[in-house]
C-alpha cells in the first residue's frame, strides 16, 4: 500500500536548498501560497520507493527559527503545530558542506524540538576541492542523526538521502537535547509545559518567543502565555542570547574532531579576487551600470521577435474564430473581449522571462548580493535598503512580481516602502502608451548621427520613473514611522558558476506567476471593460442602427466601402457606450490636462492596466482591424482635431501631459490587487491609489499648463 | 589589550570579538556567528564608503557600519 507522509526541507540562504529540491523533484513542482499568507509554497512528489512516496515542501530559507522576514517567519509556523496540514514527519536540513559552523545553528534547534531530521551536506564537491576534510560517520555518531554527503547539482548522494528519509520515517532516531534549555527560565517552561499539555523544553521556550506572532494560537492562548511571561520576568533577548552562545558552544565541540581544513579554500580566495575587483569603488559602480544596460538592452531587443510571433498568433486566432463563429453577442464577447484580454497579458511574458532570466543568473552567481551590498548606501537615503534593489529592476517588466519579491526584505518599513515606491518604475505596459505618444510628437531624428531622438525621450521617461521612486520613498520615509530598527546584514556567497537547470526553473516559475497574478485581473478587466465599451443606452444605440442599416441600403455603389462605414459606426457606437458616457462625463475634470472625452475613454479603459490605451485608441479614431496596426492608429491621432475649435488634439502640450500621467498614475489593478495581498490589507493599496493618481493629476496639469 | 570598535580597525587586520554595545543587534550578530572570542576580519568596503564586508565564522557577511559599530574587539 502506499502510505503519503510529510518532508520538509530547510536550510539557510545559499545552501543549494532550491537545487536539492529539484534534484528530489524533477519538474513535478507545485507553486501556490501558503495559507492566509503570500509566501510562496513549493511543493513537489518525492518518490523514496516503490511503496513510498512522500510531499516535499520546500521551506523558505532561514538561519534560525527567529523568523526577521515574512518568509523565515513560514517556518517557524509549521514547525510549531503538529495540526499545521504542512507539519512534517520527517525533516531534510541541508547544510553548505563548506561553512557547517553558521549553518549547524539551525539544525541544533530542529534537534531541541524531538523532530526527525537527515542532515544533508550539499557541496561536498566543492568542499574536497577546498582541503576541507568532513568525517561523515564519526559527526553523524556525535550529533546522533543520520548525516548524508550530497553534491545538488549533479545528483551525487540521492539514493542515500532517500534511504535516510525511509530510516527516519519508519523507526525515528531522536538524539537528546542539544543543550540546557530549562535553565534558561526554569518556571515559564514548566508553567507553558503544563499549559498546553506537551513535554518539550525548547517547544515551550519558543512560544514563551514567539507566541504574539503564531497565526494558531487563539487569542487566550497568547494571552496566558504573556501572563506566565510577565509573572516570571521572562527576558526574551536574554534567554535568546545565552541560547545562541550555548549552540555554537556545542557546535564547536562537535567540529573540533570531525572537520578539518588543510589549505586555505581555493574558492574563497578566488571569490575575493573578484570581489576586490566586482566591488571596486570605480569599477564595482561601472561594472554594475555596464550590467544593467546590457540587461536593459536585452529585456527589448530579445522580445522583440517573440512578441510579434504572440501578436500574429493572436491575429490569426482571431481572424480564424471570426470566420468560423456564427455572428453574435457571444463571438463579440469572445473576440472582442476575451481574446485581447489574453494576448494582453501573454504579450508580456517574453520580456518577463528575458529579465527574470538575467536576476536568476545575477542571483545563482552570487553577483545580485553584492549589488544589494553597494546599493544600500545609496538605498538608505531613501528610506529604502539593499535588498530594494531587485524589486526596483524587476519593475521594468513587471510590477507583480517585483513587488511579491520585496518579501525577503527583513524590515517591514524597508518592505513597505519599496513595495510602495516599485509602481513607479517604468513597466513594460507603459511601453507601447509610451511608444505610441513619443512617435507623436517627437521626429524620428537622431542626435549626433546614432542617438536617436525617440529613444532618448523614451530612456528619460524610465530615468523619470526610477527618480519618482527614490523621491516618493524619501517621502515616505518622513511619513512611516515603526518601531522596529531598520538594519541590513547579508551573507555575500562565494560566487559560483550559474546552475542553469535552477535558472530554467526560475524564469518558468515567475512567468507563470505573472500569468496567474496579473493574467485573471487583466482578462478579468478586459471582459468587463468590453462590456462597458460594447453597451450603452438602447435608445441611443438603436438610433445608430438605423442610421447605418439606412446609410448602407442608400449608399450601395458609392466611395463609401462598407468597411469604412463599419469603422464609423463603431466609433460612433463607443461614443454611445457607457464608457463613452464616462469619458464624457470625466470631461470637465481632464479638460485642465488638455484631454478632451475620448481622452477620457482611454483613461476609464486604462485604469486597469495601462496597455489598453493603445487598443481604445484605435477603436476610437475607427481603425480597423485593431491597436497591432500603430501607424493607423498614429496618423489618425495626428489628423485628430476638435470639432468645436478646429485645434489640433494632440498638441505637444496634451501628448507629454499624458505622458506624465501615465508615468505617474497607478492604472493597474493587477498591483492593487498585489499590494493588498502583499500589506494584508486594504489601507496600503488605497493609499497608494489614491496618492499616485493624485500625484499624476497634478503633474500632467502643471505640464500641460506650462505647454500650452 | 585595550577594546576598539570594529569600525575603528584596519582592512586586513584580524581581531577577536570581545563583546557587543547593543543587545538587540546583538542578538542578529550572534545567529549570524559573530560570536566572542572568534576571529573577525574587515574585508572589503562598498564603493559609497557603507556597508562593510566581513569576515567571520569562515564566510563573508555584509552589515551597515552602524552595526558593525556595536562589535567590540581586541
Amino acid at each position: 500500500m502506499n502510505k503519503q507522509f510529510n518532508v520538509a526541507l530547510i536550510g539557510n540562504p545559499n545552501t543549494g536548498k532550491s537545487t536539492l529540491f529539484n534534484a528530489l523533484t524533477g519538474l513535478n513542482q507545485k507553486i501556490g501560497n501558503f495559507s492566509g499568507v503570500t509566501v510562496e509554497r513549493k511543493t513537489g512528489k518525492l518518490e523514496l520507493n516503490e511503496n513510498l512516496t512522500a510531499s516535499l515542501i520546500d521551506l523558505p530559507g532561514t538561519y534560525s527559527l527567529y523568523p526577521r522576514s515574512a518568509d523565515e517567519h513560514i517556518a517557524l509556523e509549521i514547525l510549531n503545530s503538529t495540526k499545521n496540514p504542512d507539519y512534517p514527519n520527517v525533516v531534510v536540513v541541508v547544510v553548505d558542506a563548506t561553512n557547517l559552523k553558521r549553518n549547524l545553528l539551525l539544525l541544533t534547534q530542529l534537534i531541541d524540538l524531538q523532530l526527525p531530521v537527515v542532515l544533508a551536506l550539499n557541496m561536498m564537491d566543492v568542499a574536497q576541492q577546498s582541503g576541507i576534510e568532513i568525517n561523515v560517520p564519526l559527526l553523524a555518531e556525535k550529533l546522533g542523526v543520520p548525516v548524508v554527503a550530497v553534491t545538488a547539482r549533479d545528483f551525487q548522494g540521492i539514493p542515500a538521502l532517500k534511504e535516510a528519509i525511509v530510516q527516519q520515517f519508519e523507526q525515528p532516531t531522536l538524539p537528546s537535547s542539544t543543550i540546557h534549555i530549562h535553565g534558561y527560565a526554569p518556571e515559564v517552561i514548566d508553567e507553558i509545559k503544563n499549559y498546553f499539555h506537551i513535554n518539550n523544553d525548547y517547544a515551550a521556550f519558543e512560544l514563551a518567543h514567539h507566541y504574539h506572532e503564531l497565526n494558531n494560537l487563539t487569542q487566550e492562548k497568547k494571552d496566558a502565555i504573556e501572563a506566565i511571561g510577565l509573572k516570571y520576568n521572562f527576558n526574551a533577548n536574554k534567554t535568546q542570547v545565552a541560547e545562541t552562545i550555548d549552540r555554537y558552544n556545542y557546535i564547536n565541540e562537535i567540529l573540533s574532531d570531525t572537520v578539518r581544513k588543510n589549505k586555505p579554500a581555493l574558492e574563497e580566495t578566488r571569490s575575493n579576487t573578484l570581489d576586490a575587483i566586482l566591488t571596486h569603488r570605480i569599477f564595482g559602480l561601472l561594472i554594475f551600470f555596464v550590467i544593467l544596460f546590457g540587461v536593459f538592452q536585452s529585456i527589448f531587443n530579445w522580445s522583440q521577435y517573440p512578441m510579434s510571433v504572440i501578436e500574429n498568433v493572436f491575429i490569426s486566432i482571431e481572424n480564424y474564430l471570426t470566420a468560423i463563429l456564427p455572428a453574435g453577442i457571444l463571438t463579440n464577447l469572445i473576440i472582442g473581449g476575451i481574446l485581447p484580454g489574453m494576448s494582453g497579458v501573454l504579450i508580456f511574458l517574453p520580456q518577463i522571462a528575458v529579465l527574470f532570466l538575467f536576476i536568476a543568473i545575477l542571483e545563482d552567481t552570487g553577483y545580485m548580493a553584492r549589488v544589494t551590498f553597494m546599493m544600500d548606501r545609496l538605498m538608505k537615503n531613501f528610506g529604502l535598503n539593499g535588498k530594494s534593489v531587485v524589486p526596483l529592476i524587476s519593475g521594468i517588466a513587471c510590477a507583480v512580481p517585483a513587488i511579491m519579491s520585496a518579501r525577503n526584505i527583513e524590515n517591514w518599513k524597508d518592505r513597505l516602502i519599496t513595495i510602495f515606491v516599485t509602481p513607479f518604475m517604468s513597466c513594460s505596459a507603459r511601453l507601447p502608451v509610451y511608444t505610441l505618444l513619443i512617435s507623436l510628437v517627437v521626429p524620428n531624428k537622431f542626435v549626433f548621427g546614432f542617438l536617436s531622438l525617440q529613444g532618448l525621450i523614451l530612456m528619460a521617461m524610465y530615468l523619470l520613473g526610477f527618480v519618482s521612486a527614490l523621491l516618493a520613498g524619501w517621502l515616505l520615509k518622513l511619513f512611516i514611522k515603526t518601531k522596529s530598527k531598520s538594519y541590513f546584514l547579508m551573507e555575500l556567497p562565494v560566487y559560483r558558476m550559474p546552475r542553469w537547470s535552477n535558472v530554467g526553473i526560475t524564469i518558468f516559475n515567475k512567468a507563470r506567476t505573472f500569468v496567474m497574478e496579473a493574467g485573471k485581473v487583466i482578462l478579468a478587466v478586459s471582459i468587463i471593460l468590453w462590456v462597458l465599451a460594447t453597451f450603452g443606452p438602447s435608445k441611443d444605440f438603436d438610433a445608430i442602427e438605423t442610421k447605418y442599416a439606412k446609410m448602407s441600403s442608400e449608399n450601395t455603389t458609392v466611395e463609401l466601402n462598407s468597411s469604412t462605414l463599419e469603422s464609423k459606426k463603431k466609433a460612433e457606437k463607443l461614443e454611445a457606450s457607457y464608457a463613452g458616457l464616462l469619458g464624457k462625463f470625466i470631461e470637465p475634470a481632464i479638460k485642465p490636462l488638455g484631454y478632451d472625452w475620448k481622452i477620457g475613454i482611454a483613461l476609464v479603459t486604462s485604469f486597469a492596466a495601462r496597455e489598453v490605451f493603445v487598443g481604445t485608441m484605435s477603436t476610437i479614431y475607427s481603425v480597423q482591424g485593431d491597436g497591432e496596426h500603430l501607424d493607423t492608429v498614429r496618423e489618425k491621432m495626428l489628423e485628430a482635431r476638435n470639432p468645436e475649435t478646429g485645434e489640433l488634439t494632440f498638441t505637444f502640450a496634451t501628448v507629454m501631459s499624458l505622458m506624465i500621467f501615465y508615468a505617474f498614475a497607478m492604472q493597474c489593478m493587477s498591483t492593487f490587487a498585489v499590494v493588498y495581498r502583499e500589506t494584508n490589507g486594504i489601507k496600503w493599496p488605497l493609499i497608494q491609489l489614491f496618492t499616485m493618481t493624485a500625484f499624476a493629476y497634478l503633474a500632467a496639469f502643471a505640464v500641460y499648463q506650462f505647454l500650452s | 589589550m585595550e577594546l576598539r570598535k570594529l569600525t575603528d580597525i584596519e582592512i586586513g587586520t584580524v581581531a577577536t570579538i570581545d563583546s557587543f554595545t547593543d543587545e538587540e543587534t546583538s542578538i542578529l550578530l550572534l545567529e549570524m556567528g559573530c560570536l566572542p572570542g572568534e576571529s573577525i576580519e574587515i574585508s572589503n568596503i562598498a564603493p559609497l564608503g557603507d556597508p562593510i564586508a566581513i569576515k567571520v565564522s569562515g564566510y563573508k557577511l555584509s552589515l551597515r557600519k552602524k552595526e558593525a559599530a556595536t562589535i567590540l574587539v581586541r
